[in-house]
């Protein structure tokens, strides 16, 4: 296996409030090869976005203590000078927001915003860094791309918004791209578009992607592996193939059987996961933090079980039996038919 | 309560050539937004009508039509035998009893200084719809029937979550024992697991209390999963109507076909799927394409159909679509 | 964008067309009282009122009288205050509009460029004791009383150290700009910063207010992703967006100061600007001058609501095409 671009070690982030701690990240390890395109699922309140901003120390909160490693091509962007990750941002690492609408200085054109991009690491005169971002709009898409570079933000849709925040993430060749539900604010042939787009640009490029999204669909369309995020904690992760096939967490179970078949089948009810999301402020974690909404608790959820590596590269963090979860899972992703 | 007055077919919606224009000012001068451009349905008592459509197809815009939110251009909506089009604002109050509406954020429409009790009995209050104890019992019955225990009845909307205050905006439209309840986006701001659990007491909420739904929402799937008809609207207008499960399955206008295989399907082998990625974005409903509005995005395009506006048909199947080369 | 200005333009002279028929019904056209005995002042004699009643027209119909009194205004510019014995109006209003657009721009250009610092620096000192420390020092200027801060001002720099530290404060009163910009700027030195003093709190806090908000935009967010600069981030990102909320704040206030609201600053530092020209006119219930000067104000007050338009225009992208 080639060396990770990025190894992410027992990565922790955490917020004091006037109320007490709020554990956003709770101790997460993973790394991202080259090419890799990973996808961080979980709904809101996961950490899944934290995490990644924080690495990039892209969280704006003097009250955030941030632990752990975040080795990039062998360097922790935890421990960089202001300077040190400036250079790394943008450059190396880009990032893609969920909202386009509001990604972008509504004050200034598509040319400006992807020739600020350029010249904030390159040493390029603006009549060059403004050619480059005519190619760039090109290449996301924008059709008559030397016109459409001096509109502004308003004048373009969310989805060629979108590409217009897709090509400066790209300006600067970066090896790796953090897109956070880049699609999410988009409708769906739009979604379609968009998600096309990244993967034409992701094999053209090479670049490796990382993206977070609370959406399976999204996920199991664009990624090489998965990781379930559940509390700040990964409950699940392996290869897509792996955790859509075969997923071993309840968490996964109960997020796959949330969302409404799409093969044409109609059920009565979901089987939906009981109760909400766990909140980040609960000073009790030494357990399993699903556990609370899970049908097969038991007093093995606690203390906090490990992450285990059942199958080659697939880990979870469940402490139901493995030879038993098939069947399990069977009766997880089975509605109740009465209200719980 | 009294029995549904429904008429001849069953029908308790029935709305005829609904337009919508919404003058703006341009920099082009006065232009017509045309929102909603004659869109005819029915809903019969007990079903669920699902109307499906991307952001700016009109959906909501109807949606808020058919209950008078919105004083439609032109077109009529009778809503159990009664026109509710010509009514008086004084004659609507009353009328409003039979048809309620829920929202994507429901925060919004939520009295932030009035507790989940009073929230719920405010309705009955302002219809003096019993006593005082009536509508105190029937509040905290309808708040459990959507899941809160007695504990919640204290609370302010702000200590609640997403899920619940959307539970919450539930219980107070079925305060007055609407027989419709039309639900604009009701689950699409809330989390993958919340909206399973949203759903599901929606399907509970209408076997228990014979209700009768339009479910507005973009998400395919989701009105799939919800809705025993759906229509698909494009541009202001319904291009397709059919059984949900004729319409998902075998999708007769090349917009559905579009919309269902954009969906992103959990599946381990996403590579082998073909899909329909339509080109371009939505067009402007101020400067609608000549012909069929969906033929600059159409695969299936021809000459006709930039000429020509295509009606909605009733096809042999019982399925209408409004397309000159249906699939 | 000239298309913009244009009709922004066109507008504007629809404004002014407006205010000049509204006063002139005012003043002229209320029932019951004699709009020559007012503006022969008061205990005019028979003739002056005779000559008054031709010169205006007022025994003929109202839209000749003010055709009459807009000619008497604009076009002969020959308007005679009867109360101070047939003094012309329009060239005191004309002696006064420089002492009032110096001492207000100046002003202005002192407080906006305060404010722009303060707010710049309070923003970026956010969460340390900096930043409500620069606002304190605003909220001090604001709730100083411009009359009692000019007046101290004059004890000090005309009195008391007047020997000593301010030798070089000229008189109180005003020297036109043609007489050399030093002994122009000496003059309006102190009562630009009494006035300056009294804004530039208001404007760094709402400058700050609105930054800090943008600070938790996406774009800012995006900006920093994007590997530039924190301080780039702060001025071409979050100050440019902010701009937008200080413009039109700064356009209602420029355009009232113009129109005569700097009346305190002027009578306390012996300026004849246009504040203290109304205010004299009011004293002696001067109409001409009374006229001439609301006029004359309201004309302000539209002009830079006009620039504010355009400025908006040109700060934000958006307002072009609406």
């Amino acid at each position: 296996m080639s060396e990770p671009l990025l190894d992410v070690r027992d990565l922790r982030v955490s917020f004091r409030t006037r109320t007490g701690v709020v554990t956003a990240v709770d101790g997460i390890s993973f790394t991202v090869g080259p090419g890799d395109v990973v996808g961080l699922v979980g709904e809101s309140g996961s950490g899944k976005s934290v995490s990644m901003l924080s690495v990039l120390g892209l969280i704006d909160n003097p009250n955030c203590v941030i632990e752990g490693q975040a080795l990039f091509k062998g360097r922790d962007l935890l421990t960089m000078s202001d300077d040190e990750l400036r250079a790394v941002r943008g450059q190396e690492i880009a990032m893609i927001f969920q909202d386009p609408m509001t990604a972008l200085t509504p004050v200034y054109t598509a040319g400006w915003h992807i020739s600020e991009q350029i010249r904030a690491h390159e040493k390029v005169s603006k009549k060059a860094a403004l050619a480059r971002a005519v190619q760039l709009l090109d290449a996301v898409g924008i059709p008559n791309a030397a016109d459409r570079v001096n509109s502004y933000p308003h004048e373009f849709s969310g989805g060629m918004r979108q590409r217009v925040v897709i090509a400066m993430a790209l300006s600067c060749n970066p090896s790796l791209l953090i897109a956070d539900e880049p699609t999410t604010a988009l409708d769906v042939t739009i979604q379609a578009q968009i998600l096309e787009l990244l993967k034409s640009l992701q094999s053209e490029f090479g670049s490796s992607i990382v993206l977070i999204t609370h959406d399976m669909g999204v996920v199991s369309q664009m990624s090489d592996r998965v990781m379930v995020m559940y509390g700040g904690r990964l409950a699940e992760a392996g290869p897509r193939r792996e955790v859509m096939r075969n997923p071993l967490h309840p968490y996964t179970w109960g997020l796959m059987a949330s969302i409404p078949p799409t093969d044409g089948t109609r059920v009565a009810r979901l089987a939906a996961i009981p109760g909400a999301p766990i909140s980040p402020g609960d000073p009790d974690r030494d357990h399993c933090l699903f556990s609370a909404r899970c049908r097969f608790v038991s007093d093995a959820c606690r203390p906090q079980p490990e992450l285990v590596e059942h199958i080659p590269g697939h880990f979870d963090s469940c402490v139901l039996p493995f030879a038993d979860r098939v069947e399990l899972r069977r009766q997880a992703m089975t509605p109740l038919e009465v209200a719980p | 309560m009294s029995e549904p007055v429904v008429d001849e077919g069953g029908l308790l919606l029935k709305a005829r050539q609904i337009v919508k224009h919404f003058p703006i000012r341009t920099s082009q001068g006065k232009q017509l937004v045309q929102a909603v451009d004659g869109v005819s349905l029915s809903v019969r008592a007990g079903e669920t009508l699902g109307l499906v459509g991307e952001s700016g197809c009109g959906k909501s815009t109807l949606g808020r039509c058919l209950v008078r939110l919105l004083d439609p251009t032109s077109g009529e909506v009778i809503f159990d035998g009664v026109d509710i089009t010509t009514k008086s604002r004084r004659e609507l109050r009353t009328l409003r009893l039979g048809f309620q509406m829920i929202f994507q954020d429901p925060y919004a429409s939520l009295n932030p200084r009035r507790r989940a009790l009073a929230t719920v009995e405010e309705p009955m209050l302002t219809h003096s719809l019993g006593t005082n104890a009536e509508i105190r019992a029937r509040a905290l019955m309808l708040l459990e029937q959507v899941g809160f225990d007695p504990s919640y009845a204290d609370r302010y909307p702000h200590e609640f979550s997403g899920g619940q205050r959307q539970r919450l905006g539930i219980a107070r439209a079925l305060a007055v024992a609407p027989k419709l309840l039309i639900a604009d986006e009701p689950v699409s701001a809330l989390d993958v697991s919340i909206q399973a659990q949203v759903l599901n007491l929606l399907s509970d909420l209408q076997r228990d209390n014979d209700l009768t739904y339009v479910f507005i929402a973009h998400d395919l799937a989701v009105v799939h999963h919800i809705a025993d008809r759906i229509g698909v609207m494009y541009l202001g207008e319904l291009v397709e109507v059919g059984s949900s499960t004729d319409v998902y399955t075998a999708p007769r206008h090349p917009y559905t076909e579009a919309l269902i295989s954009a969906i992103p399907v959990i599946d381990a082998e996403a590579e082998v799927r073909e899909r329909i990625v339509l080109t371009g974005d939505l067009p402007s409903p101020i400067d609608k394409p000549a012909g069929c509005a969906f033929n600059p995005r159409c695969h299936y395009a021809q000459d006709v159909c930039r000429t020509d506006k295509p009606t909605l048909q009733l096809l042999n199947d019982g399925r209408e679509v409004a397309c000159h080369f249906p699939l | 964008m000239w298309r913009f200005a244009g009709k922004r333009a066109l507008a504007a002279l629809l404004v002014l067309f407006a205010i000049s028929v509204l006063v002139f019904l005012i003043f002229f056209a209320t029932p019951g009282i004699d709009p020559a005995a007012r503006i022969a002042g008061r205990n005019a004699s028979q003739e002056t009122l005779t000559q008054v009643r031709a010169s205006f027209g007022f025994d003929r119909p109202i839209w000749v009288q003010y055709g009459l009194m807009m000619q008497h205004l604009f076009i002969n510019r020959d308007l005679t205050s009867f109360v101070n014995r047939g003094s012309q109006v329009i060239p005191q209003v004309m002696q006064a509009i420089p002492v009032t657009l110096s001492l207000v721009f100046g002003a202005a250009l002192i407080w906006v460029v305060l404010a722009l610092i303060m707010g710049v620096a309070a923003t970026a000192a956010r969460g340390t004791v900096i930043d409500p420390l620069i606002l304190v020092i605003g909220v001090i200027g604001v709730s100083l009383p411009v009359f009692w801060l000019g007046e101290v001002v004059n004890l000090v720099t005309q009195s008391r150290l007047h020997d000593t530290v301010f030798a070089w404060v000229p008189q109180l009163g005003y020297v036109p700009l043609t007489d050399g910009v030093g002994p122009w700027a000496l003059h309006l030195l102190f009562p630009w910063l009494t006035l300056a003093v009294l804004y530039a709190g208001i404007y760094a806090r709402v400058l700050r207010s609105e930054m800090v908000a943008s600070m938790n935009e996406d774009y800012v967010r995006m900006a920093r992703a994007k590997g530039i600069g924190e301080t780039r981030v702060l001025i071409r990102h979050s100050l440019r967006t902010s701009m937008i909320s200080i413009v039109s704040l700064f356009g209602l206030d420029f355009g009232a100061l113009i129109g005569g609201a700097a009346l305190l600053t002027e009578v306390v530092f012996g300026l004849q600007g246009v504040g203290k020209l109304t205010y004299d006119s009011l004293q002696n219930f001067d109409l001409p001058v009374i006229l001439a000067c609301v006029l004359y104000a309201s004309f302000f007050v539209v002009l830079a609501n006009f620039i504010v338009d355009l400025l908006y225009a040109w700060l934000d992208p958006r307002v072009r095409h609406v």
